[in-house]
């Protein structure tokens, strides 16, 4: 790598060709503040805030939009830097909504704290603010545009990562806003829900919309009121704390959520476990199908992100049947709680109230699909997201680093070590392939560790043949058959997939899709963070670090599973799976004509 | 239409041109500019066809529809070749008389000639009449002189020989060399030298790369651009392609504002006749190089003249600037390296190309030479479009060209360089018109829009408009145009409604100075010129808004009342007919009073009065 | 083929159907196809063809040009060329500024209501009226004053009305 020498406050320093001067100030330990600029995701030069002084230019610079170049002199805190930063700053706050002390993001807000660093000490120009003083509530995503500065991370993350693009700038100048079409509400667009646009909002213009309130009134009520974690939410929720991440929290989450009042805590990741069974069994239904010379739609793609299944129902309407019909897997906890466990224990599925707690924003709308619905009932009731489980932890004055570590409940409580890789990209598909290679050919999957290391990591669309060899004598048409797989997470790569699948060319059997780029560690509900890259890596090695502390790593050796289906389901795929576990899905098409169905929350 | 491939053709279609024209003993040059095209002139033309059918004119007349001749203040407007005598505010009704005196009398009809205010002397020979004499016509060349809407007629002035000079014999460097001799400087407001930016242009390596005529033309008051493309639409084409070879772009865009359309008309049809007749689409006159030409129309954001964002607009999306650097020589257009420059400098193109740059030098002064053109407006006597020798001092173009002011007021100031400018006192009247004189007064060459200004002016509601506009204008990207724009406006309303604040002068200079400083684009960082520029020099009118709520010129209404100086009025009881508000009582012949509670300082009864017997006064605080 | 927004002029006096605007709609997207960045372009001919670009065809053109909606409506919503709203042939500012107002614009717009049986900002069901209203349009002493289109009405009186509407 070439380097380019420059001076920054008279300090001589060196920095990477191609950088710029944002990156050589903070490569070289210099602290420039910056505000609309997110490290690896957004680079816009918006805010202005990053101005920095180069002698010999005639204005000053946005740091985070000029490169580097050799022999730049530099003054990051000049005296006209600081005024021109503490102008713009008192710019960006006269129109802004200064409820401070009653939003969401009260000392959690880059605003604010930039208004700390700069010791804005009063708000000359206050005056005229736009007129587009609008809530906006859908089941996931709450838009308060008078808490928006127009910062745009979420256009780019909503448009160039998940190209889902329902996020624009509208109008012009002074009246712009950021908004889905002129006059439609989020819940009626095609959005995803995915709260990719939520984790990068800098204030509280874009927040989940929160079931707190949901969760504390089931808690005082007669209700058994049983909560469930997600895989992702463990390596997290440690961060709301101030613990690094990947910190794996699951004992002190357990703890917390027992002295919280709920009567069972549940693990997610058991019904991940169910999820392979019959996920991996519907996949060789179709696939024995297929070898037979039978119709059956391949490749299958999986179904348990719901932000990537509503945006297939809205993106590719005429391609849900190579979706599983799999609910997914704290859907799927649901309906065992209320139709199976509650009869264990004497009690009518009314009398439970479901809570997930997801890293995920898209969950809170799929709890709300009709389809989630057995004889009249929610499979689940209310969706926490990490951070709204983070904030409930904290309103209830529990010292979280300080908790003993707990075990979740029986009997919906163990889990293999399968379950815990659903939290990242290509987790789904290396749990189900341990288990279904393992039916076909009666070994274990021929990889280190059981880990498929092709499809391990952050890349964003990634592939792997497996070649089934010495099969076991009922799979015997399938031996030498090489199964092609993908993995993709973010729904770019979805799209990118998708169109391969509509335009009949893809080479793919078995598709995993996760809506958001890394899987669900990253979620749209999980903590907030500067480094993305780094966190997303850091969480992801705590999930296969639990995966392999785990004593069973395969879904199909989790006794409690196979004690459920002998005592209630059967086998995988069955009647009574097909009537509580699998689902369908609905035509939506790109602006829901296709549909009746929509997402708006009204408020009273 | 036959191909030209070599200069035989073109010297064929000359002649042919030249010899179809040459069979009429006259030719009417009749101005179908868009300033005459709103007064009105299709009727003139219509009836100047029957006059000269009902003469028996038609073998010996000949009427050519020309683009804008310039002095759109009294159009519409007419010339008569060769003996070049001129007629000025025509109408159906009078033209009749002017065809019959001038053609079938032979006399020149004087009182529909153009009249000298001060002498109350009829000028009929155009060339002497002061608004053309000082002028210097090279982008405007043959504009007003020319059939627009004929290929013919352009080339028959020397048309496309150039082009054809310079694909045949000259190198792309020697095209840039020529231009960079010439130390032509953009002429659509940053004023960066042409050859030096064709140079980086030429030494970018790309597949593709891109030439783009910037012709969004938005400054109030500025129509430079729009007259050249409508008088003559194929020099522009010219100069384009020359800019093309010469960096080595095949493929060129004119974006052009959608509020032209007469423009954007003859443009296209003139591209069409350009490909046609082979010098687009089709290797160029035997040469490897071949060119195709784009029209993109904009949507009505003024933002979109600055290059960045022009870019993102024919890219078809919002037009929000890109942050500088990379330069558009670097990555511009769909990423490609594009090199940017506006219509007038292109127009200047084939004049330079032609006469060599020596030839252009002889114009101008030393590091900005040859002409400029100004669309001069305001409380000026011949508002219109002029092209002059850059340099020449403001005061030549205000008096003598411009004639003055309107009713022989007082001038107070010129704004410069339309929104992006400043404001030019009556102390520097005498300014060379020149890129750095006028940057060391606070001012800026601009695009060329010069708006003359009366002492009745108010400089604080001057600064006003030009914020109400640029505000309006912004694009919304950056927090510094957006809001600081915003904040400034809502300051300098407050100051016209006589609710300023103290320290509303810092907040404005302080504001300002961020503003300059940090926004995104060109429209942001020049923003507040007029402002500033404002309060540089006219600080003290300021400070009687804000101290004194008074407004000195009279002009802001919330803080003023007129009153009548009984001594001079004269009892007409014109004033009293067109007070809106019953304000004015009088009887016939006596002297007449205003009721100054009754008085919302509108200035109609100001307007009517024939003796000037009505001033403006400060509104006193109830 | 060039491409000039002559060339698609329609004149919708002779009452092309929906279907026959969308067609024609979608004729100028398909002759658009190969050409870079056309969807300003595309608009100025939808809004040429269906007079504005209502949320329908706004959504018609995402989906011919593979372009998301919220694209391109923030395209339309920053050029202010582009209208949303239908407008009708001609557009009426009544002047409400304070000469005006005192001088009776209030009245002026309320007869003008009850003649086209309209709200301001709304157009008239044959499409020939927009109604607005202006602020200060700088011509104080011809109070109230009414512009149609470019077209400065002095003195109007509501009983004059019907004469200045007649000119339309």
């Amino acid at each position: 790598m070439s380097m380019i020498n420059l001076t920054i406050n008279g300090i001589p320093c060196q920095t990477p060709k191609g950088t710029t001067i944002l990156q050589a100030a903070r490569g070289n330990g210099i602290h420039v503040p910056s505000l609309c600029h997110l490290k690896d995701v957004h680079k816009y030069g918006t805010c202005r805030i990053c101005v920095v002084e180069q002698v010999g230019a005639k204005n000053l610079q946005a740091s985070c939009m000029v490169e580097a170049q050799e022999g730049m002199e530099i003054y990051t805190h000049s005296e006209r830097v600081r005024k021109a930063r503490k102008t713009l700053y008192q710019l960006m706050i006269s129109d802004h909504n200064k409820n401070c002390l009653s939003c969401l993001r009260n000392q959690d807000c880059e605003l604010q704290a930039l208004g700390r660093e700069l010791a804005v000490q009063d708000d000359p120009y206050a005056g005229d603010e736009p007129y587009h003083g609008l809530v906006d509530v859908s089941e996931s995503i709450t838009r308060d545009t008078t808490k928006c500065i127009l910062c745009r991370r979420c256009v780019t993350v909503c448009n160039e990562i998940q190209t889902v693009s329902v996020l624009n700038a509208q109008n012009r100048g002074f009246d712009t806003k950021i908004a889905p079409v002129t006059g439609m509400k989020l819940g009626d667009t095609n959005c995803s829900f995915c709260g990719q646009c939520v984790a990068v909002c800098p204030t509280g213009a874009l927040s989940s919309t929160v079931h707190e309130d949901r969760v504390w009134k089931a808690l005082e009520s007669h209700k058994h009121v049983i909560v469930q974690t997600a895989p992702a939410v463990r390596v997290a929720i440690g961060e709301c704390f101030g613990l690094e991440p990947g910190t794996i929290q699951t004992g002190r989450m357990v703890a917390a959520l027992r002295q919280m009042g709920f009567y069972r805590v549940f693990d997610t990741n058991w019904a991940a476990d169910l999820t392979i069974m019959e996920e991996g069994t519907e996949f060789l239904q179709r696939f024995a199908s297929v070898l037979d010379g039978g119709e059956a739609t391949l490749p299958m793609i999986t179904s348990c992100s719901p932000g990537w299944v509503k945006f297939c129902e809205n993106h590719f309407p005429e391609q849900l049947d190579h979706l599983s019909t799999c609910k997914s897997p704290h859907t799927m906890m649901g309906a065992v709680i209320k139709h199976y466990y509650a009869k264990k224990l004497g009690l009518k599925p009314e009398d439970m109230f479901v809570v997930s707690v997801m890293p995920c924003t898209a969950k809170k709308t799929e709890i709300a699909r009709a389809e989630m619905m057995n004889d009249g009932l929610p499979n689940v009731d209310a969706v926490l997201t990490t951070r709204e489980l983070g904030d409930m932890i904290r309103a209830h004055g529990i010292n979280f680093l300080n908790l003993p570590e707990e075990e979740f409940d029986n009997p919906l409580g163990q889990s293999t070590g399968a379950a815990d890789i659903f939290g990242t990209t290509g987790g789904v598909m290396e749990a189900a392939l341990r288990t279904v290679y393992e039916i076909i050919t009666g070994r274990e999957l021929p990889f280190p560790n059981l880990h498929v290391s092709p499809i391990v990591g952050l890349e964003e669309i990634k592939e792997a043949t497996i070649k089934l060899e010495n099969v076991k004598p009922e799979w015997s048409n399938a031996e030498g058959f090489e199964v092609k797989i993908a993995v993709t997470s973010g729904l770019r790569g979805a799209r990118k997939l998708m169109e391969q699948v509509e335009a009949g060319t893809s080479p793919y059997h078995f598709i995993e899709v996760m809506g958001c780029p890394g899987g669900c560690i990253t979620g749209g509900g999980q903590p907030r963070t500067f480094h993305i890259n780094e966190t997303r890596k850091a969480r992801m090695e705590a999930i296969y670090r639990e995966d392999e502390g785990k004593p069973l790593r395969k879904s199909h050796e989790n006794p409690d599973i196979k004690a459920f289906y002998e005592d209630c389901a059967g086998e995988p795929g069955g009647h009574w799976s097909h009537e509580y576990l699998h689902t369908h899905y609905t035509k939506r098409g790109l602006f829901n004509e296709m549909t009746d169905e929509h997402f708006v929350v009204e408020k009273d | 239409m036959a191909k030209i491939n070599d200069k035989y053709d073109l010297s064929k279609i000359k002649y042919n041109y030249r010899s179809e024209m040459g069979r009429y003993e006259h030719h009417i040059y009749f101005c179908a500019g868009a300033g005459c095209i709103s007064c009105g002139c299709a009727d003139v033309a219509k009836t100047i066809q029957e006059c000269l059918g009902e003469y028996n004119l038609n073998s010996k007349v000949k009427m050519i529809e020309t683009g804008c001749i310039g002095l759109c203040s009294l159009g519409p407007v007419m010339l008569v070749m060769p003996e070049r005598t001129f007629y000025v505010g025509l109408s159906p009704k009078n033209v009749g008389k002017v065809i019959k005196s001038h053609f079938v009398d032979g006399k020149i009809a004087e009182n529909y000639c153009y009249q000298d205010l001060k002498t109350k002397e009829y000028i009929p020979c155009i060339d002497d009449i002061p608004f053309y004499k000082d002028q210097v016509r090279i982008a405007l060349q043959g504009c007003g002189t020319t059939e627009f809407d004929k290929i013919e007629a352009y080339i028959a002035t020397g048309g496309y020989a150039t082009l054809h000079k310079a694909i045949t014999e000259m190198t792309p460097q020697q095209v840039i060399d020529e231009v960079k001799e010439s130390v032509l400087r953009g002429r659509g407001g940053g004023g960066f030298p042409t050859g030096v930016k064709w140079q980086a242009g030429h030494d970018a390596v790309a597949d593709q790369k891109y030439i783009v005529c910037n012709a969004d033309e938005g400054d109030p008051g500025a129509f430079m651009d729009r007259s050249i493309i409508e008088g003559t639409p194929h020099k522009l084409i010219e100069g384009i392609i020359l800019g093309g070879y010469a960096i080595g772009a095949t493929k060129g865009y004119v974006y052009i504002r959608a509020e032209y359309p007469i423009a954007v008309n003859r443009l296209s049809k003139a591209i069409d006749q350009a490909r046609a007749m082979g010098l687009l689409d089709e290797p160029l006159f035997g040469s490897d190089f071949q060119f195709s030409l784009e029209i993109r129309i904009g949507a009505g954001a003024f933002v979109c003249g600055e290059e960045t964002s022009l870019m993102e607009s024919i890219e078809g999306h919002r037009g929000e600037p890109r942050q500088k650097p990379p330069l558009p020589f670097q990555a511009g257009l769909f990423g490609k390296p594009t090199i940017i420059n506006n219509v007038e400098t292109f127009a200047n193109i084939p004049y330079i190309i032609k006469h060599g740059a020596g030839g252009y030098t002889r114009f101008g002064r030393v590091g900005a030479h040859g002409t400029k053109v100004f669309a001069l407006a305001g409380d000026i006597v011949n508002a219109g479009i002029i092209e002059v020798p850059i340099g020449m001092p403001m005061r030549n173009i205000i008096e003598n060209i411009g004639g003055g002011l309107i009713g022989g007021k007082e001038f107070k100031a010129a704004q410069v360089g339309g929104p992006s400018g400043g404001c030019i006192t009556a102390a520097d009247i005498d300014v060379p018109m020149d890129y750095s004189e006028l940057i060391a007064k606070g001012a800026m060459m601009g695009s060329g829009g010069l708006i003359a200004m009366s002492t009745d002016t108010c400089m604080v509601d001057t600064a006003r408009f030009f914020m109400d506009f640029v505000q309006d204008e912004s694009c919304g990207k950056c927090v510094a145009c957006r809001i600081g724009t915003k904040r400034m406006l809502e300051i300098l309303q407050r100051i016209t409604k006589g609710e300023g604040k103290k320290d509303d002068i810092d907040r404005l200079l302080e504001l300002g100075a961020v503003v300059k400083d940090t926004a995104m684009c060109g429209l942001g960082q020049t923003a507040p010129n007029p402002i500033l520029s404002t309060i540089r020099y006219f600080r003290d009118e300021y400070e009687a808004h804000i101290l004194d709520h008074r407004c000195p010129a009279g002009r802001c209404q919330a803080l003023t009342v007129f009153e009548i100086d009984p001594q001079a009025c004269i009892g007409c009881t014109r004033c009293k007919k067109h007070c809106p508000t019953l304000a004015i009582t009088g009887e016939l012949k006596h002297a007449h009073d205003i009721d100054p509670l009754l008085c919302i300082g509108c200035g109609a009864c100001y307007g009517s009065c024939p003796v000037d017997a009505i001033h403006p006064t400060k509104r006193e605080e109830n | 083929m060039s491409l000039s927004l002559e060339n698609l002029t329609c004149n919708c006096d002779h009452g092309s159907t929906d279907a026959e605007k969308y067609a024609m709609i979608a004729q100028v997207i398909d002759a658009y196809k190969d050409k870079e960045g056309s969807l300003i372009q595309v608009l100025h001919a939808a809004q040429e063809i269906y007079g504005y670009l209502p949320l329908e065809l706004q959504k018609f053109i995402a989906l011919r040009m593979n372009k998301p909606l919220s694209e391109v409506n923030g395209v339309v919503s920053f050029y202010s060329f582009f209208s949303t709203k239908e407008r009708g042939k001609h557009t009426i500012h009544v002047c409400m500024g304070t000469a005006c107002y005192v001088r009776g614009a209030q009245k002026l717009v309320e007869a003008l209501e009850e003649k086209l049986g309209v709200s301001v900002g709304e157009v008239t069901p044959d499409k020939k009226f927009t109604l607005d209203v202006a602020r200060c349009i700088g011509a104080c002493g011809l109070a109230p004053a009414v512009m149609v289109d470019n077209d400065v009405h002095r003195q109007v009186q509501p009983h004059g009305l019907d004469a200045m509407l007649k000119q339309y």
